[in-house]
């Protein structure tokens, strides 16, 4: 074909991203089709029953995308199955992309939103699902054009619709915009605001594969996982697994930003260590910035020091090492950049976005943000640094529904750690040396006043009354300066 | 009253959702399309035809933070002001822009033509920093390049 567009890649080997266009725009279908696409879905409507689906995607060790790396396979196959499973189930794909540091949905949907739909298809058929949502966050206007455009060619060319290539499947595919919220990305949190409901966390059990979607059976999946699904079908999970660095196996995009020499996301096998990504894909550091540290995938994630940049990236090297994967798109800290202005930024989204049900992050998460604020204003005593650690147990594992306060506290904890020097000096000094320096990060008047949780002791006094748009989340406790009383018992 | 384009809008997702109430959170957004924000009024007629308590229409609303319960200008910039926008020094494009304009964050120019707000990561860490002016993205900024941005918008 002598109109084919260049591409990135052998999609054998990129599986996710090698039919991607040179030039960064959208596959339409016959694009797609040209590179395979939809051959997946043909295949398992024709050869594979449902349960061969989800034991292909078991046996190809997927682990979910979005940041937990569950076992995919695994997840499905605790949907009811057979005559007497609900006849009504759902697959919503969870597309909210909010993790501050992750970009890797918004450029597979971009770059190929055909993969995703193939993808959702096929999971829908695994389970026995015959409507799938796709939900998108609000500032996704040019992914939703795309998907919208795609799922419009799909249905012309009987992907989607009444007997699915002359099947018995039959599957439509809805699209879903966000009005905006973290918790809309928590997967049962999700599953409220599809609803149209608040989108706090539910309580488990019941578990979403029993009773999810207006509590129907659902299964929820991350872009990047459903995006896997056409790969392992049309390679075989054997091959796929094998494109892995790890046992873990496969591939996953990965993205760097922060001041490297190339910032961007990349398609990497499974296992590439962060030094790979760092120093090879993204060039190094830009002159004149030395690393410091990373954070590997997401707010939600641990700290990594630079020296420790040679794990191999898959979910259970990172878990033995201490660190976390989550969703493998790293924010690079650089000496410019004050340690304790970047927890502090860190705690005052998760405070902001906190949904008010929990009490240890609701309460917790403002008092935290009011003790490093202190720390980072020049305020802070020596005993705000134990009192911190205390905070990190309050909200940590096990005390609340979902994991927006236990996320929280990861960051914070390895900062306190490997930047402990910083935390110090801060104090000692009393003022934050980079906002002395002026440096571009440390500079600026004060804190950003953080949509809707409240006023700070930092706010810029320019700062009109309340914004008119975002949330209210519960008034931060006023404290003039330490946290006094609470002590929690330390349960380990 | 909703407007009849607004109520064909509405209309034309409600067989998304098995339960009519479930097309609350779009319907808000379709009227915020045409209106620019969702005032009290718009909500009970929202709730009237979906057959949803005012009150819990506006706890969802409330909870979203892209329903504007109060008026906004044309044009509305969202500057992101996660971890990379502030490794990335954010706070320099904030301060630009808030100069620029006479408003801090939640401030609407007098002349209407602006609201200033903030919003979480818009997943353009790789271009920090960033932020979006009605649905156009705008990365890699720099007090430059929002004087030439800010421009474009009347």
């Amino acid at each position: 074909m002598t109109d084919e567009p260049a591409r990135i890649g052998d999609p054998d080997e990129l599986p996710l991203t090698g039919a991607f266009r040179v030039d960064g725009s959208a596959l339409d279908l016959a694009d797609y089709e040209a590179a395979g696409g939809y051959q997946a879905l043909r295949a398992a409507l024709r050869d594979m029953a449902p349960g061969d689906v989800t034991e292909a995607v078991s046996d190809a060790g997927l682990r979910g995308r979005g940041g937990a790396g569950y076992a995919t396979g695994r997840k499905w196959s605790f949907v009811p199955m057979g005559d007497d499973a609900p006849p009504v189930k759902y697959v919503v794909c969870n597309g909210d992309e909010m993790e501050p540091g992750s970009f890797k949905d918004r450029y597979l949907i971009q770059g190929n939103p055909h993969l995703l739909i193939e993808g959702m298809a096929l999971a829908c058929y695994a389970i026995g699902a015959s409507t799938g949502y796709i939900f998108v966050r609000d500032q996704y206007d040019v992914p939703h054009a795309l998907l919208a455009r795609a799922l419009e060619e799909a249905h012309v060319a009987g992907y989607l619709g009444e007997h699915v290539l002359g099947s018995r499947f039959s599957l439509e595919i809805n699209l879903h915009v966000s009005i905006g919220r973290y918790m809309c990305g928590e997967a049962s949190g999700m599953l409220n605001a599809l609803q149209s409901d608040r989108a706090n966390p539910r309580w488990r059990p019941p578990h979403m594969a029993s009773a999810g979607l207006w509590s129907r059976p659902t299964v929820i999946n991350n872009v990047e996982s459903l995006c896997c699904v056409p790969g392992i079908v049309r390679l075989g999970p054997e091959r796929w697994r094998a494109l892995g660095l790890t046992d873990e196996g496969g591939t996953r995009i990965c993205g760097v930003s922060g001041r490297a020499r190339h910032t961007g996301a990349w398609e990497f096998p499974v296992g590439t260590p962060l030094r790979e990504m760092i120093e090879g894909r993204a060039g190094g550091m830009r002159d004149g910035y030395t690393l410091r540290a990373v954070l590997p995938g997401g707010a939600s994630t641990p700290l990594i020091p630079a020296g420790d940049l040679d794990i191999p990236m898959d979910f259970d090297h990172m878990k033995k090492a201490g660190y976390g994967l989550g969703t493998a798109t790293a924010l690079l800290v650089d000496d410019s950049v004050c340690p304790v202005g970047l927890c502090l930024n860190l705690l005052r989204f998760f405070a902001q976005e906190s949904c008010g049900w929990c009490t240890p992050c609701w309460a917790g998460l403002p008092w935290a943000v009011g003790v490093v604020n202190d720390i980072e204003e020049g305020r802070g005593r020596p005993e705000h640094l134990d009192l911190l650690a205390e905070q990190m147990w309050f909200m940590g594992e096990e005390m609340c529904f979902c994991d927006l306060a236990p996320s929280a506290t990861k960051a914070l904890g390895t900062a306190l750690t490997i930047f402990r020097d910083e935390f110090e000096s801060h104090i000692a000094d009393g003022r934050c040396s980079y906002r002395a320096r002026g440096s571009a990060t440390g500079a600026g008047a004060a804190g950003a006043a953080p949509n809707g949780a409240g006023p700070h002791e930092g706010d810029s006094p320019a700062q009109p009354p309340a914004p008119p748009t975002p949330p209210t989340p519960p008034a931060p406790p006023r404290r003039p300066g330490g946290l006094p009383g609470l002590a929690p018992e330390r349960g380990r | 009253m909703l407007t009849d384009d607004e109520r064909s809008e509405i209309e034309a997702t409600l067989h998304h959702y098995p339960h009519r109430h479930s097309a609350a959170a779009g319907a808000m957004r379709i009227v915020q399309r045409h209106r620019g924000w969702v005032s009290d009024e718009a909500l009970a007629d929202i709730g009237a035809f979906l057959g949803v308590s005012v009150d819990e229409l506006d706890s969802r609303a409330t909870f979203a933070n892209m329903v504007f319960r109060r008026p906004v200008g044309r044009h509305v910039i969202l500057i992101c002001d996660s971890d990379c926008c502030y490794v990335m020094g954010y706070e320099e494009m904030r301060d630009h822009i808030a100069a620029r304009l006479g408003v801090g964050l939640g401030g609407t120019t007098p002349d209407g033509r602006f609201t200033f707000l903030p919003i979480v990561c818009l997943a353009q860490c790789d271009h920090a920093p960033a932020m979006v002016i009605d649905t156009d993205f705008h990365g890699d900024l720099t007090p430059e390049r929002i004087d030439e941005i800010l421009e474009r918008y009347d």
